[in-house]
């Protein structure tokens, strides 16, 4: 973390209640991208509970990462659903087009490939969700296309 | 006219959002005049994007499958012209359009509002008699009465367990403690399942409205909902809605005027399949691992922050206002003895038309599949469903007149779960899908037994040994046993039912494990290292599966028989898939 910025966790909305270190994870997580070491400490000064049990907590939930990542992030659902449309197929084709693997970043920073259970949009499967966006209904061979209007609808925002 | 634009998160998927803002720049545009509206999911999920018009007596009219460039012709014909577009129409309230039969059999209490109203708008929500059974409870004053109402109703928990309900309030109701609580399980977390994200995203006041009449029956002041993070639109409509609703009095302090107040927090899950069990959801809003604890002492008596805590699903909320408005029989005369109402069910898989049914118990799983949601898909055979997720099992196609209730689901080794219904057909390999649940649960396991945590991990080995063609002579029986402790000695719902994929296969399927052990066969051409594939004298030579295959293995010269090296070949399908000819043939 080069630019690393104190976050000061006790002016969060979430600071004063109980039950709070989940929501100062994704806090952080949120501002960051990831959970870096820096932050635990953080939160561990600011809140009194111990960094052990900070990471505890971090590690248990599968949403809490703990290395950078890429500017967007592509999730691949692994449902049943579309487990049986051929999830593997899709994650193997978008292994192949960024030349990374499941949990990596791309060299150009711009995307990191994540595994996940379930998207709840069982009906389009198999579906991949880009940052916010969900794509449903695809087969391998449309994932050079999806990426590339992804790429290009990036650019035109940048452009505005 | 009104058009009103469905934007559930697969409405949106399929695009609806670039219609909606494609019908919002030609409605300032001289053209047809049109009022634009959102509503949320209809549940028609196969034939979204969906577009409504409605005309000015209420009347409406439903299009499915609308792409941008079809909208000039609906705006022209219909809306200007008042002639429906027949072509596209998929139903409409004088009866036309091809997805009646989809509708027609379903019974919608849950749903009763999704994809009818705007999410985000409170007074559509009211309009359609919103916050009125709220209104008729602190009227009544008389929460022994209302628990009495929801008991007699006969309404089973949704989530999966299919407790009772008002005997769940009833004993929240009856311990001490200083404060009470009630919590909103919307971590649907089985893969499969999606009916409670569209009830959040398509109609959050009512499940705020049944959270609110839980805590005035408990005598809560306060209630969590618990969301998963991967549903960001269901968070951003459920934020809305409870601003909306403390805006208007109808959550926080001294509702409508009463000495009732309840305030709801929403708490986003941070990614954790076991914190669907009630105690581990109980640990991680405290800010904890989400572990199970021991019961009892069931949350009733001492549950968040140890104070009494009734816990309920998404859709046993959405039930509750209803129940309320239309009293307890009109609710428990649909079902079957020990199953009231309706169930939702999230229709996904190998199946024609994939979405949300509602439909009331006792119907059978035949019914559902074949008579409402049209059968399989490409006419291919249909093999099995799998029911309740990770926990839950496989019924085969010759027990598809298995009714709809928790018992006769049970008894089939499978169970009801939160209602995700997965079809499958021929081509669907049952010991990978065995694998497929057991690869979930023990990535999920949260650690805390011995056996499942280390005797899911065995079994998923034993089981990825199988699909790879490395199956040995005592795996099925080594799998039987494990499966038995796994579920005999784990302490939580995730552990005890986690075998149950397994089971179900075994018991139905198991001639398809000894295929895959015995003869390194897998018999639905599925499980990729058990297949082989060789060239036939039908190729023609046209070079297509040469240019698909990955790894160079099949060569060979235009118009010539090409040859495929089995040392290079990976299986991956391509060449099969990608010839015209079937000159491949895949064993």
């Amino acid at each position: 973390m080069s630019d690393h910025k104190r976050i000061d966790f006790r002016t969060l909305q979430y600071a004063g209640q109980e039950g709070r270190l989940i929501p100062l994870l994704q806090q952080a997580q949120a501002q960051d991208g990831y959970i870096a070491r820096e932050r635990l400490q953080e939160i561990s000064e600011q809140t009194g509970a111990p960094i052990a049990q900070i990471y505890g907590v971090a590690t248990f939930y599968a949403q809490f990462r703990f290395q950078p990542v890429g500017k967007h992030i592509l999730r691949v659902c692994h449902g049943t659903a579309c487990h049986v449309a051929g999830a593997k197929a899709i994650s193997e084709a978008l292994e192949s087009h960024f030349g990374i693997h499941d949990g990596e970043t791309t060299p150009d920073r711009e995307y990191t490939l994540e595994t996940v259970s379930c998207l709840g949009c069982c009906s389009l499967a198999p579906v991949i969700m880009i940052d916010g966006a969900t794509y449903g209904n695809l087969s391998p061979t449309d994932i050079k296309k999806v990426i590339k209007q992804h790429r290009q609808a990036g650019e035109e925002v940048v452009k505005k | 006219m009104k058009i009103l634009v469905g934007l559930g998160t697969c409405g949106i998927a399929a695009g609806s959002e670039a219609i909606y803002r494609s019908l919002a720049a030609k409605a300032g545009n001289g053209g047809p005049r049109f009022e634009l509206g959102k509503t949320g999911c209809l549940g028609m999920c196969y034939i979204e994007p969906l577009v409504e018009v409605v005309d000015d007596s209420g009347a409406a009219w439903q299009y499915g499958g609308v792409t941008e460039d079809k909208l000039d012709r609906i705006l022209e014909e219909h809306v200007a012209g008042g002639r429906p577009v027949d072509e596209w129409l998929v139903w409409s309230d004088d009866g036309r359009g091809t997805e009646g039969a989809y509708l027609a059999r379903q019974n919608r209490i849950v749903l009763r509002n999704c994809g009818r109203i705007d999410p985000e708008v409170l007074e559509e929500y009211l309009a359609v008699g919103g916050y009125e059974a709220l209104r008729k409870v602190l009227q009544d004053k008389d929460p022994d009465a209302l628990i009495n109402l929801v008991v007699e109703s006969g309404l089973r928990g949704r989530g999966g367990a299919g407790f009772l309900t008002g005997m769940k309030w009833r004993f929240t109701r009856l311990a001490t403690g200083e404060h009470k609580y009630i919590i909103c399980n919307a971590d649907e977390g089985d893969p499969g399942a999606f009916m409670d994200r569209s009830v959040l995203e398509s109609d959050p006041h009512s499940v705020l409205e049944g959270m609110a009449v839980a805590g005035y029956a408990i005598g809560a002041d306060h209630g969590y909902i618990y969301a998963r993070a991967e549903y960001p639109k269901a968070i951003e409509r459920l934020n809305i809605a409870i601003a909306q609703a403390e805006a208007r009095g109808f959550l926080g302090d001294r509702i409508l005027g009463s000495d009732f107040s309840f305030h709801i927090r929403l708490k986003e899950g941070a990614g954790a399949f076991v914190c669907g069990e009630e105690t581990a959801l109980i640990g991680s809003i405290e800010g904890h691992r989400g572990m199970p604890r021991v019961r009892p002492p069931f949350p009733a008596t001492k549950g968040l922050w140890g104070c009494p805590t009734s816990i309920n699903n998404v859709e046993t909320f959405a039930n509750v206002p209803w129940i309320i408005a239309n009293g307890a029989a009109a609710f428990n005369c649909l079902g079957t003895a020990n199953s009231k109402g309706t169930k939702v069910f999230a229709m996904a898989g190998k199946v024609r038309r994939g979405g949300l049914v509602e439909v009331p118990m006792g119907i059978s799983i035949r019914e559902i599949v074949f008579e409402i949601c049209g059968g399989i898909a490409n006419d291919r055979k249909f093999k099995a469903v799998q029911m309740g997720g990770p926990s839950g099992g496989c019924i085969p196609a010759e027990l598809y007149d298995t009714v709809i209730d928790y018992e006769s689901i049970n008894k089939t080794g499978a169970i009801m779960g939160s209602g995700g219904l997965v079809v499958m057909d021929e081509t669907t390999c049952m010991v990978d899908i065995a694998r497929f649940f057991l690869d979930f649960t023990q990535r999920e396991s949260c650690g805390k037994c011995t056996f499942c945590r280390v005797g899911t991990k065995r079994m998923l080995e034993i089981l990825t040994r199988i699909c790879e063609g490395e199956g040995r002579d005592g795996d099925i029986e080594l799998l039987e046993h494990l499966a038995h402790l796994v579920k005999n000695n784990s302490l939580c719902g995730l552990g005890q039912t986690a075998p149950n994929p397994v089971l179900t296969t075994l018991k139905y399927f198991r001639s398809e494990y000894e295929a895959h052990i015995t003869n390194k066969k897998c018999p639905a051409h599925h499980c990729q290292k058990l297949l082989s594939y060789t060239i036939t004298e039908a190729c023609t030579g046209c070079t297509v599966c040469g240019r698909v295959c990955p790894t160079g293995a099949i060569t060979g010269d235009k118009k010539q028989v090409h040859h495929l090296d089995q040392s290079k070949c990976i299986q991956c399908d391509e060449c099969y898939k990608s010839c015209k000819f079937h000159a491949i043939v895949r064993s």
